[in-house]
Protein backbone atom coordinates (compact mmCIF):
# COMPACT_ATOMS: atom_id res chain seq x y z
CA UNK A 1 0.00 0.00 0.00
CA UNK A 2 1.33 3.51 -1.10
CA UNK A 3 2.77 5.96 1.84
CA UNK A 4 2.54 9.29 1.99
CA UNK A 5 5.93 10.88 3.62
CA UNK A 6 6.36 14.31 4.75
CA UNK A 7 9.90 15.08 4.07
CA UNK A 8 11.58 18.29 6.45
CA UNK A 9 14.68 20.15 5.31
CA UNK A 10 15.84 23.46 4.28
CA UNK A 11 17.44 22.35 2.01
CA UNK A 12 15.57 21.81 -1.75
CA UNK A 13 18.21 19.48 -2.75
CA UNK A 14 18.09 16.94 -0.13
CA UNK A 15 14.17 16.76 -0.13
CA UNK A 16 14.46 16.07 -4.12
CA UNK A 17 17.76 13.26 -2.96
CA UNK A 18 15.24 11.47 -0.13
CA UNK A 19 12.51 11.44 -2.42
CA UNK A 20 14.94 9.81 -5.04
CA UNK A 21 16.33 7.13 -2.10
CA UNK A 22 12.98 6.18 -1.14
CA UNK A 23 12.10 5.30 -4.32
CA UNK A 24 15.02 3.57 -5.45
CA UNK A 25 14.78 1.73 -1.71
CA UNK A 26 11.39 0.67 -3.33
CA UNK A 27 9.38 2.29 -0.95
CA UNK A 28 5.96 2.47 -2.19
CA UNK A 29 5.38 6.21 -3.04
CA UNK A 30 1.73 7.32 -2.47
CA UNK A 31 2.14 11.64 -2.07
CA UNK A 32 5.41 13.24 -0.78
CA UNK A 33 4.83 16.54 0.68
CA UNK A 34 7.43 18.87 1.15
CA UNK A 35 8.70 21.61 3.76
CA UNK A 36 11.42 23.80 4.54
CA UNK A 37 11.41 24.23 8.47
CA UNK A 38 8.92 22.21 11.23
CA UNK A 39 6.47 25.56 11.20
CA UNK A 40 6.21 24.71 7.90
CA UNK A 41 6.02 21.05 8.28
CA UNK A 42 3.14 21.56 10.99
CA UNK A 43 1.32 23.92 8.55
CA UNK A 44 1.60 20.83 5.82
CA UNK A 45 0.16 18.47 8.29
CA UNK A 46 -2.99 20.20 9.07
CA UNK A 47 -3.54 19.72 5.61
CA UNK A 48 -2.64 16.65 4.39
CA UNK A 49 -1.99 13.07 6.45
CA UNK A 50 1.33 11.40 5.95
CA UNK A 51 2.18 7.92 7.12
CA UNK A 52 5.64 8.86 7.48
CA UNK A 53 7.95 11.84 8.82
CA UNK A 54 11.48 12.37 7.49
CA UNK A 55 13.18 15.39 9.27
CA UNK A 56 16.40 17.73 9.71
CA UNK A 57 17.26 18.88 12.84
CA UNK A 58 19.22 21.50 12.00
CA UNK A 59 16.87 24.21 10.04
CA UNK A 60 15.58 28.00 10.38
CA UNK A 61 12.21 29.04 12.04
CA UNK A 62 11.68 25.94 13.98
CA UNK A 63 14.66 22.78 14.11
CA UNK A 64 13.87 19.34 13.77
CA UNK A 65 13.79 18.56 17.38
CA UNK A 66 11.21 21.23 18.15
CA UNK A 67 8.90 19.61 15.32
CA UNK A 68 9.24 16.30 16.57
CA UNK A 69 8.39 17.56 20.02
CA UNK A 70 5.46 19.66 18.67
CA UNK A 71 4.30 16.27 16.82
CA UNK A 72 4.61 13.73 19.72
CA UNK A 73 2.63 16.81 21.68
CA UNK A 74 -0.27 16.44 19.30
CA UNK A 75 -2.48 13.25 19.99
CA UNK A 76 -3.55 13.05 16.16
CA UNK A 77 0.22 13.43 14.88
CA UNK A 78 1.72 11.21 17.30
CA UNK A 79 1.71 7.57 15.86
CA UNK A 80 2.59 8.99 12.91
CA UNK A 81 6.73 7.26 12.57
CA UNK A 82 9.28 10.12 12.52
CA UNK A 83 12.65 9.45 11.30
CA UNK A 84 15.86 12.05 11.46
CA UNK A 85 17.89 12.26 8.42
CA UNK A 86 20.86 14.92 9.54
CA UNK A 87 24.40 15.85 10.01
CA UNK A 88 24.01 16.05 13.21
CA UNK A 89 25.87 12.56 14.55
CA UNK A 90 26.68 13.30 17.79
CA UNK A 91 25.48 10.93 20.75
CA UNK A 92 23.79 13.62 22.48
CA UNK A 93 21.62 14.76 19.45
CA UNK A 94 21.07 10.91 18.76
CA UNK A 95 19.73 10.51 22.60
CA UNK A 96 17.80 13.98 22.33
CA UNK A 97 15.86 12.32 19.19
CA UNK A 98 15.28 8.91 20.77
CA UNK A 99 13.89 10.33 23.98
CA UNK A 100 11.62 12.21 22.04
CA UNK A 101 9.99 10.01 20.23
CA UNK A 102 12.03 9.54 17.23
CA UNK A 103 12.20 6.03 15.75
CA UNK A 104 15.13 6.20 13.86
CA UNK A 105 18.05 8.37 12.71
CA UNK A 106 20.15 8.19 9.79
CA UNK A 107 23.21 10.80 9.38
CA UNK A 108 24.03 12.48 6.14
CA UNK A 109 25.71 11.26 3.62
CA UNK A 110 23.15 8.18 3.63
CA UNK A 111 22.77 5.67 1.09
CA UNK A 112 19.27 4.28 -0.19
CA UNK A 113 20.29 1.40 1.58
CA UNK A 114 20.32 3.10 5.03
CA UNK A 115 16.95 4.29 4.23
CA UNK A 116 15.78 0.92 3.32
CA UNK A 117 16.92 -0.54 6.17
CA UNK A 118 15.96 2.41 8.89
CA UNK A 119 12.02 1.69 7.34
CA UNK A 120 12.18 -1.90 7.61
CA UNK A 121 9.52 -2.82 9.96
CA UNK A 122 7.89 0.75 9.49
CA UNK A 123 6.53 -0.08 5.97
CA UNK B 1 43.47 19.84 18.20
CA UNK B 2 46.25 19.98 15.85
CA UNK B 3 46.65 20.95 12.47
CA UNK B 4 47.53 17.17 11.70
CA UNK B 5 44.60 15.62 13.28
CA UNK B 6 42.20 18.09 11.59
CA UNK B 7 43.57 17.42 8.51
CA UNK B 8 42.69 13.66 8.54
CA UNK B 9 39.29 14.54 9.81
CA UNK B 10 38.78 16.87 6.95
CA UNK B 11 40.15 14.29 4.22
CA UNK B 12 37.95 11.29 6.13
CA UNK B 13 34.61 13.43 6.07
CA UNK B 14 34.83 14.66 2.67
CA UNK B 15 36.06 11.25 1.14
CA UNK B 16 32.67 10.08 2.87
CA UNK B 17 30.31 12.60 1.42
CA UNK B 18 31.87 12.46 -2.26
CA UNK B 19 31.60 8.69 -2.20
CA UNK B 20 28.43 8.52 -0.81
CA UNK B 21 26.29 11.17 -2.13
CA UNK B 22 28.16 12.35 -5.23
CA UNK B 23 29.55 9.12 -6.62
CA UNK B 24 32.78 10.90 -7.23
CA UNK B 25 36.50 9.45 -5.52
CA UNK B 26 38.40 12.92 -5.27
CA UNK B 27 42.28 12.84 -4.39
CA UNK B 28 44.02 14.08 -1.53
CA UNK B 29 46.15 17.56 -1.97
CA UNK B 30 48.76 17.99 0.63
CA UNK B 31 46.86 20.38 3.83
CA UNK B 32 48.69 23.49 4.44
CA UNK B 33 48.31 26.34 7.27
CA UNK B 34 47.06 29.63 5.86
CA UNK B 35 46.90 32.78 8.18
CA UNK B 36 44.48 34.25 6.21
CA UNK B 37 40.46 33.16 5.39
CA UNK B 38 39.60 31.54 2.15
CA UNK B 39 38.93 34.12 -0.62
CA UNK B 40 38.85 32.03 -4.06
CA UNK B 41 39.20 34.98 -6.73
CA UNK B 42 36.21 33.47 -8.45
CA UNK B 43 33.99 30.84 -7.67
CA UNK B 44 31.98 29.70 -4.57
CA UNK B 45 32.35 29.68 -0.70
CA UNK B 46 30.04 27.72 1.64
CA UNK B 47 30.72 28.56 4.80
CA UNK B 48 28.95 26.87 8.36
CA UNK B 49 29.87 28.18 11.33
CA UNK B 50 30.77 26.25 14.87
CA UNK B 51 30.28 27.37 18.52
CA UNK B 52 30.46 25.46 21.81
CA UNK B 53 33.21 24.76 24.01
CA UNK B 54 35.72 25.30 20.61
CA UNK B 55 34.21 28.01 18.12
CA UNK B 56 35.31 28.49 14.15
CA UNK B 57 34.16 28.40 10.82
CA UNK B 58 34.53 25.99 8.23
CA UNK B 59 34.47 26.38 4.24
CA UNK B 60 34.01 25.12 1.14
CA UNK B 61 35.69 26.80 -2.28
CA UNK B 62 35.89 25.98 -5.31
CA UNK B 63 35.35 27.20 -9.20
CA UNK B 64 31.78 27.91 -10.72
CA UNK B 65 32.39 24.84 -13.43
CA UNK B 66 33.48 22.44 -10.09
CA UNK B 67 30.35 23.33 -8.62
CA UNK B 68 27.73 23.07 -11.44
CA UNK B 69 29.56 19.25 -11.70
CA UNK B 70 29.22 18.36 -8.14
CA UNK B 71 25.65 19.45 -8.27
CA UNK B 72 24.96 17.25 -11.13
CA UNK B 73 26.65 14.30 -9.20
CA UNK B 74 24.33 15.75 -6.24
CA UNK B 75 20.92 16.16 -8.20
CA UNK B 76 21.82 13.94 -11.11
CA UNK B 77 20.56 16.92 -13.45
CA UNK B 78 22.60 19.25 -15.28
CA UNK B 79 23.38 22.79 -15.19
CA UNK B 80 24.74 25.27 -17.63
CA UNK B 81 24.64 27.95 -14.64
CA UNK B 82 25.15 28.90 -11.28
CA UNK B 83 21.47 28.77 -9.94
CA UNK B 84 19.40 28.44 -6.79
CA UNK B 85 19.76 24.46 -7.23
CA UNK B 86 23.38 24.55 -7.54
CA UNK B 87 23.96 27.47 -4.49
CA UNK B 88 21.54 24.93 -2.56
CA UNK B 89 23.34 21.66 -3.26
CA UNK B 90 26.77 23.31 -2.57
CA UNK B 91 25.52 25.03 0.74
CA UNK B 92 24.62 21.05 1.61
CA UNK B 93 27.80 19.77 0.82
CA UNK B 94 29.23 22.29 3.00
CA UNK B 95 26.90 21.21 5.92
CA UNK B 96 27.58 17.66 5.23
CA UNK B 97 31.29 17.99 5.31
CA UNK B 98 31.88 20.48 8.17
CA UNK B 99 28.94 18.71 10.08
CA UNK B 100 30.54 15.20 9.78
CA UNK B 101 33.94 16.69 10.28
CA UNK B 102 31.96 18.06 13.76
CA UNK B 103 30.73 15.16 14.61
CA UNK B 104 34.42 13.49 14.61
CA UNK B 105 35.69 16.62 16.46
CA UNK B 106 33.25 16.15 19.39
CA UNK B 107 34.29 13.11 20.79
CA UNK B 108 37.49 14.58 21.54
CA UNK B 109 36.48 18.62 21.86
CA UNK B 110 32.77 18.11 23.48
CA UNK B 111 29.65 18.56 21.62
CA UNK B 112 29.56 22.18 19.42
CA UNK B 113 25.93 23.65 17.30
CA UNK B 114 26.59 23.67 13.68
CA UNK B 115 25.09 26.69 12.15
CA UNK B 116 23.11 27.01 9.02
CA UNK B 117 25.24 26.72 5.88
CA UNK B 118 25.81 30.46 3.94
CA UNK B 119 26.97 30.20 0.18
CA UNK B 120 28.65 33.05 -1.63
CA UNK B 121 29.06 33.32 -5.18
CA UNK B 122 30.57 35.76 -7.69
CA UNK B 123 34.04 37.34 -8.79
CA UNK B 124 36.64 38.97 -7.22
CA UNK B 125 35.48 38.27 -3.42
CA UNK B 126 37.21 38.78 -0.44
CA UNK B 127 36.72 36.58 2.59
CA UNK B 128 37.83 37.55 6.15
CA UNK B 129 37.96 36.56 9.97
CA UNK B 130 37.63 39.28 12.35
CA UNK B 131 39.17 35.94 14.77
CA UNK B 132 43.20 35.87 14.56
CA UNK B 133 43.52 32.22 13.76
CA UNK B 134 45.48 30.05 11.28
CA UNK B 135 43.31 27.98 8.98
CA UNK B 136 43.47 24.53 8.53
CA UNK B 137 43.31 24.27 4.26
CA UNK B 138 42.76 20.63 3.01
CA UNK B 139 42.64 20.38 -0.72
CA UNK B 140 41.16 17.94 -3.01
CA UNK B 141 42.02 17.29 -6.74
CA UNK B 142 38.66 16.53 -8.42
CA UNK B 143 39.55 15.61 -12.16
CA UNK B 144 41.26 18.63 -13.75
CA UNK B 145 39.44 21.10 -10.46
CA UNK B 146 40.32 21.68 -6.99
CA UNK B 147 38.45 22.03 -4.50
CA UNK B 148 39.44 23.05 -0.91
CA UNK B 149 38.30 23.21 2.68
CA UNK B 150 39.57 25.09 5.06
CA UNK B 151 38.39 25.15 8.97
CA UNK B 152 39.80 27.59 11.59
CA UNK B 153 38.56 26.26 15.10
CA UNK B 154 39.70 27.66 18.69
CA UNK B 155 38.68 26.99 22.01
CA UNK B 156 36.31 29.58 23.03
CA UNK B 157 38.15 31.33 25.76
CA UNK B 158 40.65 32.29 23.25
CA UNK B 159 38.65 34.50 21.14
CA UNK B 160 39.02 38.06 22.27
CA UNK B 161 35.90 38.43 19.35
CA UNK B 162 33.47 35.68 18.61
CA UNK B 163 34.13 34.17 15.42
CA UNK B 164 32.64 35.79 12.52
CA UNK B 165 33.02 36.79 8.90
CA UNK B 166 32.78 39.84 7.20
CA UNK B 167 32.54 39.15 3.58
CA UNK B 168 32.92 41.79 1.06
CA UNK B 169 31.47 40.75 -2.10
CA UNK B 170 32.62 42.67 -5.25
CA UNK B 171 31.47 41.38 -8.77
CA UNK B 172 33.12 42.58 -11.20
CA UNK B 173 30.85 43.02 -14.37
CA UNK B 174 33.49 42.79 -16.96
Amino acid sequence: MPIDVLIVDDSAAIRKILQRVLLQAEVPLGQVVEAGDGVEALERLKETKVGLILSDINMPNMDGLALLSAVKADDALKPIPFIMVTTEGGSSKVMEAVNLGAIGYVKKPFTAEQIKDKLAGII
Amino acid sequence: MTHEKLSEMIQQATHDVFSTMLGIEVENGEPFIDEAAPSPAEGLLALVGLAGGWAGTGTIACSSSLARHLSSQLLMQDFQHVDEEVLDAMAEVANMIIGNVKTLIEDEIGPMGLSIPTVIYGRNFTARSVARSQWTVVPFRCGEETLHVHMCLVPSKETSVTHRHSAVLSLDNS
